[in-house]
């Protein structure tokens, strides 16, 4: 699915990423950790396109289509979401015409007929159910005067609606309460799928004990410094990164 | 120096130019070097519908200064009117229209500018409300590219009154909407909206005064603008907080959007305050779209020039949902839509 190869990538001329190379396969869910100033959240924007966040050496493919050719729409359109870790707050767009607007776009981009208000409807209503989210609260402007947990819960709601390929998900545990938490992650794991593929970036491995990833990677200093299974996400929480600060 | 004065003598000196502090921005006299001849009469046939005229219950038209309009609506009585000040022409003409609302009566007033040609137009309007009574004006201001139009209003409230007013512009070469409020206090209540969305080389100034002369008033103020290419928009709000009015409430916000590197704001909020115990306060802000929520509707899918529109028809979208009166509030809208959405 995803394949990231000698990654360079600088934003304001300062190289931050320093040839990361990670494999996601279909049907997997990985866990990208590592301490503050690492990279992670430069991947993220860095997969999706954001501006001033050049890319000087390397690539990204997505099922061997090249990521970093394509601007930020193109590539939502073939399926990667990006959970961001502060939601934007977006004020006199309701959250339901915003979402609407977003998916009707990425079927258009596809090929695909857009959905009819109706159907629509029935879609968002099921998935604001699953996440326990007030229906009436979809009307009110996208995450203005949202809490820290509503507003997460408001971005796997769009992830769940979009029915994103590929998924990242940026420190999505941060801000969140223990109930909060669990409804995030039930959110997250009913995404889980054979054609699609997760990289959850965290900080901490309290989300990894919701969401059980199949690989976990240390990035430390722009680079992969370490991968293994989810105890490795146990063995960080225990000592720390320092040992992998030092390796890098 | 008045416009209407000027057209009147036909003396581009007594044109308002930018050493009067209230039009710097908007100088005539430095813009005009010869006031033309009186414009010639509209025929009636190429009058045509307004933007409202399917909303209103009576009509009005004056077209090319004729013939001024006297509109009353009398104590406890409800009316929806559409105003229309209608130019043709390169001439220069100057239009009048009263408007009148006894006790407790309510008042929609929907009013447009609609003009063809390089003309030179200026629009007063007196406007009186008594006690209790309520009045909307609603101002889609489309004057052509070519002209310069000046309209000044003269409100007059009694205690307990409403009057809120939302003015939407799309420019002229000049074009100046002016609303000057004397606020008795007394619980009445003032709302001054505005919209301005200008692109080539328009310009529009909204200009605002608003003087509280009695204890327990309320005045709202809310203006946004998006301007782009060349164009230039012109913000003046002025509050004056009388001695004695105290317990006044007064909010002034003022927001722009400058989407284009050769395209300027100039905005003046001014609160003058000679009385105690006050809530009075205003923002102003101008800049550029939000980089960070552009780049998130984008990563949801979003392709630029609509999520662009999206956030500009957002942005001015807290203007237009302040319209009480729902139909004419959908015109309003659509046209806000329509000019974000062919830049």
């Amino acid at each position: 699915m995803l394949e990231v190869s000698n990654l360079h990538a600088a934003v304001d001329g300062q190289e931050i990423l320093k040839g990361l190379s990670l494999e996601v396969p279909a049907g997997e869910v990985h866990a990208l950790m590592g301490p503050n100033g690492a990279g992670k959240s430069t991947l993220s924007y860095v997969l999706t396109g954001r501006e001033g966040y050049d890319v000087t050496a390397g690539s990204a493919m997505l099922d061997g289509e090249d990521l970093l050719a394509l601007a930020p729409d193109e590539r939502a359109a073939r399926g990667v979401f990006l959970s961001f870790q502060y939601p934007l707050e977006i004020p006199g767009v309701p959250a339901l015409t915003f979402v609407r607007t977003a998916l009707n776009a990425q079927r258009r981009a596809r090929g695909e007929p857009e959905l009819s208000a109706p159907e629509f409807l029935k879609l968002a209503r099921g998935a604001a159910q699953a996440l326990k989210i007030d229906f009436e609260m979809l009307k009110r402007p996208l995450n203005v005067g949202f809490s820290g947990g509503e507003k997460k819960r408001m971005e796997i709601l769009q992830m769940a609606m979009l029915s994103p390929r590929f998924l990242i998900l940026d420190e999505t545990d941060s801000g969140l309460d223990i109930d909060a938490l669990k409804i995030v992650a039930e959110g997250v794991n009913a995404l889980r799928a054979p054609d699609r593929a997760m990289l959850i970036i965290t900080h901490y491995q309290r989300l990894l004990d919701y969401v059980r990833p199949d690989r976990v990677h240390v990035l430390s200093a722009g680079r992969i410094v370490a991968s293994g299974g989810p105890e490795l996400a146990h063995e960080l929480e225990r000592e720390g990164y320092d040992k992998y600060a030092r390796a890098a | 120096m008045s416009l209407a004065a000027a057209i009147r003598t036909r003396d581009a000196a007594a044109l308002p130019s930018r050493r009067e502090e209230d039009w710097r921005w908007t100088d005539l006299r430095g813009l005009i070097r010869a006031v033309p001849e009186p414009s010639a009469p509209v025929d009636p046939r190429e009058v045509g519908q307004g933007a409202f005229d399917h909303l209103a219950e009576t009509s009005f038209v004056v077209a090319n200064g004729y013939e001024p309009a006297r509109i009353e609506v009398a104590a406890g009585q409800a009316a929806i009117v559409s105003l229309r000040f209608l130019s043709r022409g390169e001439g220069a003409h100057a239009a009048r229209a009263e408007v009148r609302l006894g006790e407790g009566a309510r008042l929609r007033l929907l009013e447009t500018y609609e003009g063809r040609g390089g003309y030179l137009a200026a629009a007063s309007l007196a406007i009186g409300l008594a006690r209790g009574a309520v009045l909307e004006r609603i101002v889609l201001a489309g004057d052509d590219p070519e002209a310069v139009s000046v309209s000044q209003a003269e409100v007059t409230l009694a205690p307990a009154a409403e009057f809120g007013q939302v003015v939407a512009a799309s420019g002229a070469r000049r074009q100046r909407i002016e609303t000057r409020v004397v606020h008795p206090g007394g619980d009445a209540k003032l709302r001054l909206d505005g919209v301005y969305l200008l692109d080539g080389k328009r310009h529009a100034d909204l200009t605002t005064v608003v003087e509280h002369r009695g204890v327990d008033g309320i005045t709202m103020q809310m203006t946004k603008g998006v301007v782009r290419d060349q164009a230039r928009g012109v913000f003046q709000g002025r509050i004056v907080v009388a001695e004695g009015a105290d317990r006044t409430d007064a909010r002034m916000e003022h927001h722009a959007l400058i989407l284009g590197d050769r395209a300027e704001v100039d905005a003046k909020p001014e609160l003058e305050i000679y009385a105690d115990d006050v809530a009075c306060s205003h923002g102003n802000s101008i800049g550029a779209l939000d980089q960070e929520a552009l780049f998130y509707a984008r990563q949801r899918g979003i392709p630029e020039p609509d999520a662009r529109a999206l956030l500009t028809e957002a942005f001015i979208g807290e203007v237009v949902d302040r319209i009480r009166f729902e139909s004419a509030r959908e015109i309003v809208r659509q046209w806000a839509a329509e000019r974000l959405r062919r830049g």
